[in-house]
């Protein structure tokens, strides 16, 4: 009980300190290895279940983080619980209420919140029935549209996802600090703006399941689109986002868009492995080798697209942006090469996304597929529409896509232009050097 | 990263098979990794009809069960995705913890070669 003196003070989620993991011993280094784990597993919901009870993130990590501490002094010793998550939340509330009677101005605000009769009342050794309701509060409280997008996707990471300040700052190649203040300034805005620590119902479910669910995506395709950094670490920000599209799936087994998220991830993280060539480069759709597809995911891709699929037509729904981009990745994925890929399905559904989401970059995708269902003119007049709206001036794959329609059409010095445009705007090197090469 | 957990266990044990408890348990404990996103695939492996081809020198030889050595036998398998490897071994070892003192048994937790994913 008396070791709150020793954990390093309001930083959330301890790291792993050798100092406190010192133990005697040839069964320590297991035993850390172990309450590491647990740590993993376990964090989520343990702040998410401390959250709703003293109505304060903040809080709850300073009490998730003495019980761990906890956990890193004793399980060495005791051993692993058969039960972890129980012991530790156990171990939490005991603090939270040894803090009630020493700091008689938490107790106040505990009060007021009404809380203090829950934690009396609270049977703390049952298995917890709310787990996945506080983990989903935790979820649309993290992805809250008062927060910046990088502050969403920080937290939801650190709340979620279970990741350390330093993990993230690696996967974001962005500094710790960085990372640990956008990590504070979202804690000091939700209490500042009130924000509610639920999930909201009705239509309000709906709106804000729009940005928990791009939260998750942003974060995949920062770890997929990577133009620098060590590939590995990306990768590992991918499968962070796919872990936590399946979990909001799982969680929210009845939400069509929520299944249709984590197809369009599976289904596009199936190539990751083939997308990259040996000497750091992109690898191209038509120029990846399928058999480094990874089936299972696919597979996992297309039954959890079927599920959203079913979903909508039980409420008589019209498919959301995700099922229809799911769909789209299932028409590649079911392609046995890129010549047999059905284009004229995948054109279909972007005039679908168009008509139902439009945005500049879904009317290029169309015009792509439109140029290989109806030939280089079809698709280069949607694009110069595209180019003439301005909108994208900025975005180096529309100049590559019109050089490329272009070219097929022999109109080679405008070609030329749009190559280079493209080459100038681009970030990533690999891809300068290849459209350079198109410009000569 | 990924991880193939092989669970080994006596097939004679189970003879009645897995009690309730242990099925309901069991369900929780997938149920719970499900949400935690780490569960890719998972399933028991029959004993019945088991075989084995063995190729030695260019010849096979096939092998019909069932067979003796029962510590070899494989029951069931769980693919997990994980941050690390002792998240997956955590994991691994609350399958174990599930089962009563009644079982015997072993789990081998396999990190998946290859690939990013």
């Amino acid at each position: 009980m008396g070791s709150r003196g020793r954990s390093p003070k309001g930083r959330g989620r301890p790291e792993l300190n050798p100092e406190t993991a010192r133990a005697p011993g040839p069964g320590a280094e297991r035993a850390r290895r172990a309450v590491e784990a647990a740590w993993r597993i376990e964090w989520p919901r343990l702040v998410a279940g401390l959250t709703r009870l003293v109505g304060d993130i903040a809080t709850a990590e300073e009490l998730a983080q003495d019980a761990l501490v906890a956990a890193l002094e004793q399980w060495p010793g005791a051993g692993v619980p058969p039960n972890p998550g129980g012991w530790l939340m156990l171990t939490a509330k005991h603090r939270a209420v040894d803090r009630i009677r020493r700091d008689a101005n938490f107790a106040r605000k505990l009060e007021l919140l009404g809380r203090q009769t829950q934690f009396e009342a609270a049977e703390p050794s049952a298995p917890e029935p709310g787990i996945a309701d506080d983990l989903l509060r935790m979820i649309f409280t993290a992805c809250h549209p008062v927060l910046t997008p990088p502050a969403r996707a920080a937290l939801t990471l650190r709340m979620v996802g279970g990741l350390t300040t330093t993990e993230i700052a690696r996967a974001y190649l962005v500094p710790e600090s960085t990372v640990a203040q956008r990590i504070v300034r979202a804690k000091r805005t939700i209490a500042a703006k009130r924000i509610p620590y639920e999930v909201p119902e009705g239509a309000e479910l709906t709106a804000r399941l729009d940005s928990v669910l791009e939260v998750v995506y942003l974060i995949f395709n920062e770890g997929y689109t990577a133009t620098s950094g060590e590939r590995w670490v990306r990768a590992e920000l991918c499968e962070d986002a796919l872990r936590l599209a399946r979990t909001l799936a799982a969680l929210l087994p009845q939400e069509p868009e929520a299944h249709a998220l984590a197809a369009l991830i599976e289904l596009q993280a199936s190539r990751t492995t083939a997308r990259s060539a040996a000497g750091n480069g992109l690898v191209l759709l038509p120029d990846q080798d399928r058999s480094h597809w990874n089936r299972l995911y696919i597979q996992r891709g297309f039954a959890a697209l079927a599920r959203a699929h079913t979903l909508n037509r039980t409420h008589a729904r019209e498919p959301g942006r995700y099922a229809l981009q799911a769909a789209i990745a299932a028409v590649h994925a079911m392609a046995p090469s890129a010549e047999e890929t059905d284009w004229r399905r995948i054109a279909g559904l972007y005039a679908m996304l168009a008509q139902r989401f439009p945005s500049p970059v879904v009317e290029l995708n169309r015009a792509v597929a439109v140029a290989m269902v109806h030939g280089p003119a079809a698709g280069l007049e949607l694009a110069d529409a595209v180019a003439a709206t301005g909108t994208l001036d900025d975005y180096h794959l529309l100049h590559a896509v019109r050089g490329d329609l272009l070219s097929r059409l022999g109109r080679d010095a405008e070609a030329r232009t749009a190559f280079r445009r493209a080459a100038e705007l681009t970030a990533n090197e690999t891809e300068r050097e290849m459209l350079l090469a198109r410009a000569r | 990263m990924r991880h193939m957990v092989l669970i080994r266990l006596d097939p004679g044990q189970a003879a009645d098979g897995p009690s309730e408890t242990l099925l309901a348990d069991m369900n929780t404990l997938l149920e719970e990794m499900t949400k935690a996103g780490v569960l890719l695939d998972t399933a028991g492996l029959g004993v019945e009809d088991t075989v084995r081809i063995r190729q030695t020198g260019g010849a096979q030889t096939v092998l019909d069960g069932p067979f003796t050595e029962s510590k070899e036998i494989i029951g069931g398998y769980c693919l997990l995705q994980t941050r690390s490897t002792e998240e997956a071994v955590e994991w691994a070892s609350r399958f174990l913890r599930v089962h009563g003192p009644e079982w015997d048994l072993e789990v081998e937790v396999r990190k998946v070669e290859g690939g990013q994913n």
